[in-house]
């Protein structure tokens, strides 16, 4: 018994897909786009810890890198992981090759990375639209809306040829994030340039209709860039991974509708008690509520997939990666509705409480569900058999769940304390503290956050070395942990 | 106008409703058990596609 | 009811019809909620004041979305007694009808600027923008040094001929006086380009900031944020005179 064994799962299947190596650089960029995110993250949270660290430059400040760390997280490294977990499944899933083929493939690639190129450049420059999560400038935009439609017709085509009578229900959640993102991209960002060769622009809309227009907008790239999207993800490589069916085909189907339904109208709870009329305030709000069912539909669906081999989250860290993401999923998606209630908004609001709610989304759901999939699906598109290392998986999995919870639990103090600072009175009946002061009550947690920050950004780089290993064909020599966890090693015999 | 768009909200309501009952009758029917566990397995059924 | 799941099932077989049903799954929403926007007229209140920006402004609500300052300033006082004694009366949906794009921001990292006009002096906020812990000592915001080497370099007609296109009613005086109107509000001076100005763009705080004749970026973000809730006399504005 020296040698030690695969540590997952045997892997069966070994062979690379005729078209399957064009998963290759998307799975590639998004871990190169996720540590750039990490890493601008971790920055941008130190500069809030010591100012000194804007370094007293133009492209360095916290304005104009903020932007840089949330397009790279969502468009950059989640964008990328979507587009070639899609372009994975679809294929898998109806047994028919990419539409388009490998022209197809290159050309949303490098496309999208242009894209990417084109909006970062302009943060750190200064060329920006000045909207939350639609900060590229017009000519960015019309690229992208470009490369989206090349996306919709590789993915739509591939279906439409597609051996299988059935669509498997990731590529329903899939094809939901593609089209809506398509529609919010569009009317989102409609705007007159100044010039045709300068980069500025103005949108068409103003005041209470922009803040609407953005936030319909801004609230949908997470409810379908940052859920549909990657639920598309969990109905696919959760059931693959655990080697058994999702929990309840039915109940996927259902959760499907419900959400994509009620998601789109959650947009109005970034407004409550602004300007925006009330009664899109309350409708907002009870949408807001009424999604709390269909986030736990899909949540119970993922996680009761394991049921009855709950003993696998001991051995297979991949697995356990994923299954964790669905569980921050829940959370988040509980706290979210709890948010949304006027009277908890009017405390939570313009606080670090929202930032740790988009991070428990973000690095809990969002990042760990991606780095599942990237574990899972790494070996296969590079014909390995198996991972260099489970070990360094679980590695990264202690690290970056050890970082998130020291992210989540510092915003939420530092976010339900800033705003009861903010409404406090004294005993004359006058406001007890002044702006600055609840600035500067900020900073301890400002350091716990950055430290947070640092350990997940670590586990990035432990998978990054984890994955280049594998790339390479190599197998680390390490006790198996389906050994360490064996109740009665001997009983095995 | 604006009473027109309040009751016009009032029956989508209502009949999304309706939309969301059948959808979910038809995927909770008894009939459709079967086919739909085996379509939670097609992802196991996992030729290599093929190139054209 | 046979003919219902025999109609439902091609959701599940025929991309079109299922790429569709999302479609307009998705728009209800976004339709119910956006085009009232638009139509119904108590979205925005009548009040008197609200004007297109100055160039100058203009050209310095430009370099707050350069710089990200949305990222940690709000310009939206919500309706709570708190933030009325902090910040001033609660923001009016007319106060940014003319803010391509709005800028009501999602974060207070620092406080709410949607009062901040006339609160301080333009060379308090060239010493505070300029290094921010020389003026408060626990502040954490980045220091934009180089907004008071940088000229502004600012094609003022351009800009406010597409904002009439997007809907800002700019008259042809404004535009054809653009570059004077300009040069005027960040000097200090006082002749008819001033009264012109003032004719022009009511309450327009003019002066310069940076210390020095060239009309620097400096000059422009603070004719910004010097506007910022002066637009609207509040003082003899009652509640019930906002319900249209």
């Amino acid at each position: 018994m020296a040698v030690a064994l695969p540590v997952a799962a045997p892997v069966a299947w070994t062979r690379v897909g005729p078209l399957e190596d064009m998963v290759r650089p998307f799975v590639l960029a998004s871990v190169f786009w996720g540590i750039v995110a990490f890493a601008a993250g971790t920055y941008i949270a130190w500069e809030l810890a010591f100012p000194a660290l804007n370094l007293d430059l133009p492209w360095t400040t916290f304005g104009r890198l903020r932007p840089l760390h949330t397009s790279a997280a969502i468009f950059a490294f989640g964008g990328n992981a979507l587009i070639g977990t899609s372009l994975y499944v679809v294929q898998r899933t109806t047994k028919a090759p990419l539409f388009g083929g490998r022209t197809m493939a290159s050309f949303i690639f490098w496309g999208y990375q242009i894209f990417i190129v084109m909006a970062a450049v302009g943060y750190v420059t200064g060329v920006t639209q000045g909207k939350e999560y639609a900060e590229p400038e017009w000519y960015a935009d019309l690229w992208l809306a470009v490369i989206w439609i090349a996306y919709l017709i590789a993915f739509g085509g591939t279906i439409m040829r597609r051996k299988e009578p059935h669509i498997y229900v990731a590529n329903w959640f899939y094809l939901a994030f593609i089209i809506t993102i398509a529609m919010l991209h569009i009317v989102n960002n409609l705007a007159i340039p100044v010039s045709l060769t300068g980069p500025e622009s103005y949108p068409v809309f103003a005041g209470v209709q922009s803040a609407m227009v953005q936030w319909w907008y801004g609230h949908n790239a997470v409810g379908f860039f940052l859920t549909a999207g990657f639920l598309g993800m969990m109905y696919y490589f959760i059931p693959k991974q655990a080697e058994r069916p999702v929990y309840s085909y039915r109940l996927s189907i259902i959760h499907f509708w419900s959400l994509i339904f009620i998601y789109i109208w959650a947009g109005p709870h970034h407004l409550h008690y602004t300007a925006l009329p009330d009664w899109a305030q309350v409708l907002g709000a009870t949408f807001s509520i009424m999604l709390w069912m269909p986030s736990w539909g899909g949540m119970i669906n993922g996680l009761m997939t394991l049921s009855g081999a709950w003993d696998k989250l001991r051995t297979d860290p991949v697995l356990r990666f994923m299954v964790v993401s669905v569980a921050f999923y829940g959370m988040a998606t509980f706290e979210g509705p709890l948010m949304s209630i006027r009277q908890v908004n009017a405390l939570s609001h313009y606080t670090d409480w929202t930032i740790g709610h988009v991070h428990s989304g973000a690095l809990g759901w969002v990042a760990f569900i991606t780095f599942g999939a990237i574990y899972h699906l790494f070996p296969r598109v590079y014909g390995r058999r198996d991972l260099y290392s489970s070990r360094f998986v679980e590695y990264h999995f202690w690290t970056a769940t050890l970082g998130i919870v020291l992210y989540i639990s510092s915003m939420w103090v530092s976010g339900i304390m800033q705003g009861l600072m903010w409404r406090a009175y004294d005993e004359n009946g006058f406001l007890q503290y002044a702006f600055i002061e609840t600035v500067e009550a900020m900073h301890p947690f400002y350091i716990i956050r950055a430290l947070g920050g640092v350990l997940f950004l670590l586990g990035g780089l432990i998978m990054v070395y984890n994955l280049y290993r594998t790339a390479k064909g190599e197998k680390r020599a390490e006790r198996a942990l389906a050994e360490t966890f064996a109740p009665q090693p001997a009983a095995a015999e | 106008m604006h009473d027109l768009y309040l009751i016009a909200r009032q029956l989508w309501v209502v009949w999304l409703l309706i939309v969301f009952v059948l959808i979910a009758w038809w995927a909770f029917r008894p009939k459709n058990k079967k086919r739909f566990e085996q379509d939670s397995r097609i992802i196991f059924d996992d030729d290599p596609p093929k190139d054209r | 009811m046979s003919w219902f799941w025999d109609k439902h099932k091609i959701f599940e077989t025929k991309l079109p019809v299922l790429a569709v049903g999302t479609l307009i799954t998705v728009s209800i929403g976004g339709i119910v909620q956006i085009v009232p926007l638009f139509t119904i007229e108590s979205t925005i209140e009548r009040v008197e004041g609200v004007r297109p920006y100055s160039p100058l402004e203009l050209a310095g609500r430009g370099i707050y979305l350069r710089e990200g300052c949305y990222n940690c300033h709000s310009q939206m006082i919500r309706t709570f007694r708190d933030e009325v004694d902090r910040y001033g009366h609660y923001s009016l949906a007319a106060e940014s009808m003319y803010d391509h794009p709005f800028q009501w921001g999602s974060k207070r990292t620092g406080p709410d600027l949607a009062r901040i006009g006339g609160k301080y002096s333009n060379q308090w906020h060239q010493a505070h923008l300029t290094d921010p812990r020389s003026v408060v000592s626990g502040s954490i915001m980045p220091p934009y040094r180089f907004l008071n080497d940088d000229p502004l370099d600012f094609d003022a007609a351009a800009h406010m001929r597409t904002q009439v296109e997007v809907g800002v009613p700019y008259t042809d005086a404004m535009i054809e006086n653009a570059a004077v109107d300009l040069r005027t509000q960040a000097a200090n001076v006082d002749d008819e380009n001033l009264e012109g100005l003032l004719e022009r763009y009511p309450n327009a705080w003019h002066g310069d900031s940076d210390g020095t004749d060239e009309v620097t970026e400096m000059d422009a973000l603070v004719a910004y944020l010097q506007i910022l809730g002066r637009m609207v006399d509040f003082t003899d504005v009652r509640p019930e005179e906002l319900v249209q």
